[in-house]
């Protein structure tokens, strides 16, 4: 065990600002990451719905001219 | 003709590969979370203070990781770009696309925490050494290509202009891997290698190779993930999609 207390920990030897800035960007920019990854999924899916709905609200008045 | 009952050409075509990367992804994804967590362990509790540099040291566990990775995945995006020029196959430009924003991520986080390790150890956050200076124009290539493929509106086309500037940047790989051998540079030179003992204690390597792997992990969980986005995109005109689109419009 490296720490005999939490302040030591936190402290880092006084290279808090350096240690802690690496990991917490870090952690940022992964969590930021899977948000947008997730968003797109999102995103994607309900676009092609919204096309697709078009698509077959385009067909249906075709559709009602053609049948007798 | 007599067909084999695996072939792993078929998971090439996108209708085949979709399914298969929902399956993979979450098994990845555990396996990253799972390994980042001990290597996060290690690193700080299990990895000894450095003789030299204290504490500050410990910035190495992402630092390098992140590194590697960013340069091996630029080097994946070349390889499926040559397979796309070559073969002409729809999913590995896709592989390729899905691949650089991880790829782009992981390049930040390498100048970011050399950055930070630079202040205290060097006395400054950046320097024009070569190290430094190609892993920078790598982000740049990241950039570039992203923005390359975004910006050209025929998939096909998009994809082949992307291939050809993933291939002309992977040159600037082996320069940012061998800038520490090649030049005098500040950043100091590798601590692993293929042909030397490593010049480290054995747990800080461990937490180095642990968090590398966590990379490995997150990098194809996430570019799984990102790939399937993309095959519907692309796909959308067939029949399958539309019937993914039923499945996941009955589960909304």
């Amino acid at each position: 065990m490296n720490w005999g207390s939490a302040e030591a920990f936190w402290n880092m030897g006084g290279a808090a600002t350096f240690v802690w800035g690496s990991y917490a960007v870090t952690l940022i920019v992964i969590v930021v990451e899977l948000i947008l990854l997730f968003q797109r999924r999102k995103n994607t899916v309900s676009r092609l719905l919204r096309l697709r709905r078009g698509r077959s609200a385009r067909r249906q008045p075709a559709n009602v001219s053609e049948s007798p | 003709m007599t067909r084999s009952r695996f072939n792993i050409f078929r998971f090439a075509v996108p209708q085949n590969f979709y399914p298969l990367a929902g399956k993979l992804a979450p098994i990845f994804a555990v396996t990253a979370a799972v390994l980042f967590l001990a290597g996060l362990w290690i690193s700080f509790f299990i990895a000894p203070t450095d003789a030299q540099q204290g504490e500050v040291y410990r910035v190495i566990f992402i630092h390098v990781p992140a590194a590697w990775m960013s340069m091996f995945i630029y080097l994946v995006m070349a390889f499926w770009s040559a397979v796309g020029l070559v073969f002409n196959t729809r999913l590995s430009a896709m592989m390729a696309h899905a691949l650089a924003p991880t790829g782009a991520m992981f390049c930040f986080v390498a100048l970011w925490t050399g950055a930070l390790w630079g202040r205290p150890t060097w006395g400054a956050y950046w320097v024009w050494d070569a190290r430094l200076t190609s892993q920078l124009l790598l982000l740049f290539l990241y950039f570039g290509y992203i923005a390359l493929i975004n910006a050209i509106d025929d998939p096909r086309r998009a994809d082949k202009a992307g291939a050809i500037l993933a291939l002309v940047g992977a040159i600037n790989v082996p320069i940012i891997y061998f800038s520490v051998k090649w030049w005098n540079t500040l950043h100091q030179g590798a601590s692993v290698s293929l042909t030397k003992a490593p010049s480290m204690a054995t747990t800080m390597l461990m937490g180095m190779l642990v968090m590398a792997f966590a990379a490995w992990a997150y990098t194809i969980a996430v570019t799984l993930w990102r790939v399937r986005s993309l095959i519907l995109e692309r796909e959308r005109n067939a029949e399958w999609v539309n019937e993914e689109l039923d499945r996941l419009e009955a589960a909304a």
